[in-house]
């Protein structure tokens, strides 16, 4: 006889003492579980709710906030899945629909760098695949504290290797992303992995379990005791009766990441999608078991019946609890109709996936798992899925006023041609703005063939049909400082930036994914970032008229009482209608005429120059203009489509001064530049809804005439060419010179 | 001079894709009976003088240090025979 804890033990026994608290439940939550239940849980129902009721995976303090990301009707019209699919899908034209997301992997990439970071690849792939897409490409958002800082000697290599292996291994091009440094993140690295995927419209598949009979199939590798760490206190004398003999104590394994696995599970599941197997299918991530049968059956029309007992196991030890909440890779779930199993089962066979039937779609609305002859879970699914929603107090951060009255004005400035010289350089080879190569050069970014735009460029760009040359964009952005300064302004900003980055190339801007990194939702000041960084990503995501497709929520990064900088990291997608004609940062040519577009302030509040230069941060962030966003992005659509420009960089971080050294580095040639006015905020300020850009010889006055039809405000600054960087009346810098010191300093660092 | 060997192994409870693929390579050749494989590394080190208790103790250091990550690998050390 089973001494496991059934349905029945637990209501003969509705007093034994149940470690909720160990589980991370509150009081509260444990009381509402058994009120739901109508007796107390079993120990696999309370590993289930305790996973399923987590932070990561009920997002119960975002949710009220993330309601206003629902994208209004102008924003929604190319949307073919949105936020709760597990990722959204955009119409990108031509019968194609491209999917996107980006998540978190912060703290197992603190623990682990290598395998955190490379099982944060896994993870986000697998959603892409889940919603019927092929994935094609990856990109890495990742921040660092100090970048001299002994452990960012042991995290950022470790991170980078576990990145490049899984990626580089499964046969994706990582095409962009994010390398910044900051003390806040030391002790909480930020590693966020987007993963974009492509398919016709009709592959779109859906997690739901629906039609009773039909089978439900768990495939990919064994399951493991991976990232089990909370159900070990299931497996104490409480539960295993007082000999205490019981099982050995299990620490929280770190995951494992197998990407050649994962390959045979894409191909696998593409075959599956392409032969018409599947009635649902889900990924296994966070929660793994636990969380694909809930969802799958809250998702679908009636319960679902699960013999636990089937589930191949790598360690024979696994108690239910712990098969419920082992987040074991590879791993992904089907409903498939009787009719199609054996197939199924066959086409998993051929590409050496093991896939073995665990359970059924019933129609009774419970979720009822065996396990040894006993029943040891039996819930209404939703009960679990849908978890608590919490309206967490929120204060404004008592010291954001004395903050922001702090303002960059009173920093010395540069006062001549030779300080405005040391500022660039000093900046150019800060660790933020200095050549990324040592990272990017360890990632594939031509594998697949379709690679048209990579590392350093603005955005990502991949070819999606070749044929008629349609393609996609796609950028990261964040920025602590700006949202430290103001969480709302800073996220408008944060979005802005990465929507230039994607229309920088040639596209259209058409959606939005989003990682909303914060510290401890239960400190106040926390949640009151939150909320404002949510908020201006609803106001500005309506501004430019696309929709937020989906995203995830990572609290609690924090040290003790110290959170991170609120950093919200925004990836934009766009659609390119060819490939051919994208533009680059680089000066490739000789002679052009270099100009500048938008509207240049006196922006300091949160800037490079005021980071790097004397370590402050202060005042306001700049001010965004989203309006004036979208008319740059019109403009250059419209004037890569008609060939007037031969390159195009936006102006962020560093102003003007960066985004021109860096365009002279990239096409291997310099320019000569006359500025009115202050030299030093026209080089230095970061006023956003700028770009540079290099016009096509003859073709001026179609430019100019473009830029007013658009209304967007041009100045000429002069012409590319030469071997330095020059700034009349103030500087020359050897294109030479500026590579050393763009080029010296991560290796200098990490060897 | 004296020999030191540090085995390293993925702790017990670590998924090992390695060791699996050693596993299922080792059906396709045809041994049949084996039925579990994890797979690890070995150390020969070559130091200064008796292999003593200190000298051990420096060697237990370099390997928590540089040989194995403590996180998901244990190791165990002797001297050669």
């Amino acid at each position: 006889m089973s001494d496991e804890d059934t349905v029945e033990v637990a209501a003969g026994t509705p007093d034994r003492p149940q470690p909720f608290a160990e589980l991370g439940l509150t009081k509260q939550e444990y009381e509402k579980i058994r009120h739901l239940l109508g007796r107390r849980p079993t120990a696999a129902e309370l590993a289930l709710y305790s996973v399923m009721w987590s932070e990561h995976c009920s997002y119960k303090s975002s949710k009220v906030h993330l309601r206003q990301l629902a994208p209004g009707e102008q924003q929604s019209e190319a949307l073919l899945a949105g936020i709760g699919a597990n990722a959204g899908v955009v119409d990108i034209g031509q019968g194609y629909a491209v999917t996107f997301k980006i998540e978190s992997h912060n703290h197992p990439s603190f623990v682990e760098p290598h395998q955190g970071a490379a099982t944060g690849v896994g993870g986000i792939v697998r959603d892409i695949l889940a919603m019927g897409a092929r994935p094609v490409a990856v990109m890495d958002a990742l921040r660092f504290g100090p970048a001299d800082a002994h452990d960012t000697a042991r995290v950022l290599p470790g991170v980078v290797s576990g990145i490049s292996f899984y990626g580089n291994c499964l046969g994706l091009p990582n095409i962009g992303g994010e390398l910044a440094f900051d003390p806040c993140y030391a002790g909480n690295p930020l590693v966020n992995a987007l993963c974009v995927g492509v398919m016709r419209h009709h592959d779109l598949k859906a997690a739901v379990a629906t039609g009773p009979g039909n089978k439900v199939v768990l495939f990919g590798s064994r399951t493991g005791p991976d990232g089990v760490g909370g159900a070990s206190v299931l497996a104490s004398a409480t539960f295993e009766g007082a000999g205490g003999e019981g099982k050995a104590a299990k620490r929280p394994s770190v995951q494992v990441g197998d990407p050649f696995m994962e390959k045979l599970l894409v191909e696998c599941c593409l075959e599956l999608y392409a032969s018409g197997l599947i009635e649902g299918i889900q990924d296994l991530g966070a929660a793994g078991v636990a969380c694909a049968t809930t969802e799958l059956s809250a998702g679908g029309s009636g319960g679902m019946r699960v013999t636990l007992d089937d589930v191949p196991l790598r360690d024979p030890t696994l108690s239910p609890a712990e098969i419920l909440m082992s987040e074991s890779q590879e791993r992904m779930m089907a409903v498939v109709t009787p009719a199609n199993v054996r197939a199924f089962l066959e086409v998993c066979a051929r590409w050496d996936v093991e896939a073995t039937v665990i359970g059924e779609v019933t129609g009774d609305g419970m979720l009822t798992m065996t396990w040894r002859g006993g029943t040891v879970v039996s819930i209404p699914p939703e009960t679990a899925a849908d978890g608590p929603v919490y309206q967490r107090p929120m204060a404004r951060p008592a010291d954001l006023d004395a903050l922001q009255a702090g303002t960059p004005d009173g920093l010395d400035r540069p006062k001549d041609g030779q300080g405005l010289r040391a500022a660039l350089l000093a900046l150019l080879g800060s660790p933020d703005l200095a050549d990324k190569s040592w990272v990017t050069a360890q990632y594939d970014r031509y594998v697949r063939g379709d690679t048209v735009l990579a590392m350093p460029e603005d955005g990502g760009l991949l070819r999606v049909d070749e044929r008629t040359n349609l393609g996609i964009a796609l950028a990261t952005d964040g920025n602590g400082r700006y949202c430290r300064l103001d969480p709302y302004l800073g996220t408008r900003l944060a979005l802005s930036e990465a929507y230039r980055n994607v229309a920088m190339t040639g596209a259209r801007p058409v959606a939005v994914t989003n990682c909303m990194n914060f510290g401890s939702p239960e400190d106040p000041a926390v949640m009151w970032q939150l909320a404002e960084a949510v908020r201006g990503l609803a106001d500005g995501c309506r501004e430019l008229g696309i929709p937020v497709t989906g995203g995830n929520v990572s609290l609690y990064n924090q040290t003790g009482s110290n959170a991170i900088h609120p950093t919200p990291v925004i990836g934009v997608l766009g659609v390119h209608e060819d490939v051919r004609r994208r533009l680059g940062a680089g000066f490739t040519t000789d002679g052009a005429r270099l100009v500048l577009l938008g509207t240049t302030g006196e922006e300091f509040g949160g800037s490079a120059w005021a980071h790097v230069l004397h370590a402050h941060l202060g005042g306001r962030p700049p001010a965004p203009d989203l309006p004036s966003e979208r008319r740059l992005a019109t403009l250059i659509a419209q004037a890569a489509a008609a060939g007037l420009l031969s390159a195009a960089h936006d102006l962020s971080d560093g102003g003007l001064a960066i985004a021109l050294a860096e365009s002279c580095l990239s096409g291997g040639r310099g320019c000569r530049v006359s500025l009115n006015g202050d030299p030093f905020a026209g080089l230095f300020s970061e006023s956003p809804a700028r770009a540079v850009v290099c016009v096509s010889p003859g073709r001026e006055p179609e430019f100019a005439a473009l830029c007013e039809a658009n209304e967007v405000p041009a100045t000429v600054l002069g012409t590319t060419g030469g071997e330095a960087l020059a700034v009349e009346g103030a500087f020359d810098i050897p294109v030479a010179e500026l590579r050393k010191v763009w080029e010296g300093t991560l290796p200098a660092l990490f060897g | 001079m004296a020999t030191v060997i540090v085995d390293v192994m993925l702790k017990p409870e670590i998924h090992d894709p390695q060791g699996e693929a050693v596993l299922g390579a080792s059906h396709r050749l045809g041994f049949g009976n084996v039925t579990a494989v994890r797979q690890g590394k070995r150390f020969e080190l070559e130091i200064d003088g008796p292999a003593d208790g200190a000298a051990l103790a420096a060697v237990e250091e370099l390997a928590r240090e540089l040989l194995a990550n403590p996180v998901i690998e244990e190791f165990s050390l002797h001297p050669a025979d």
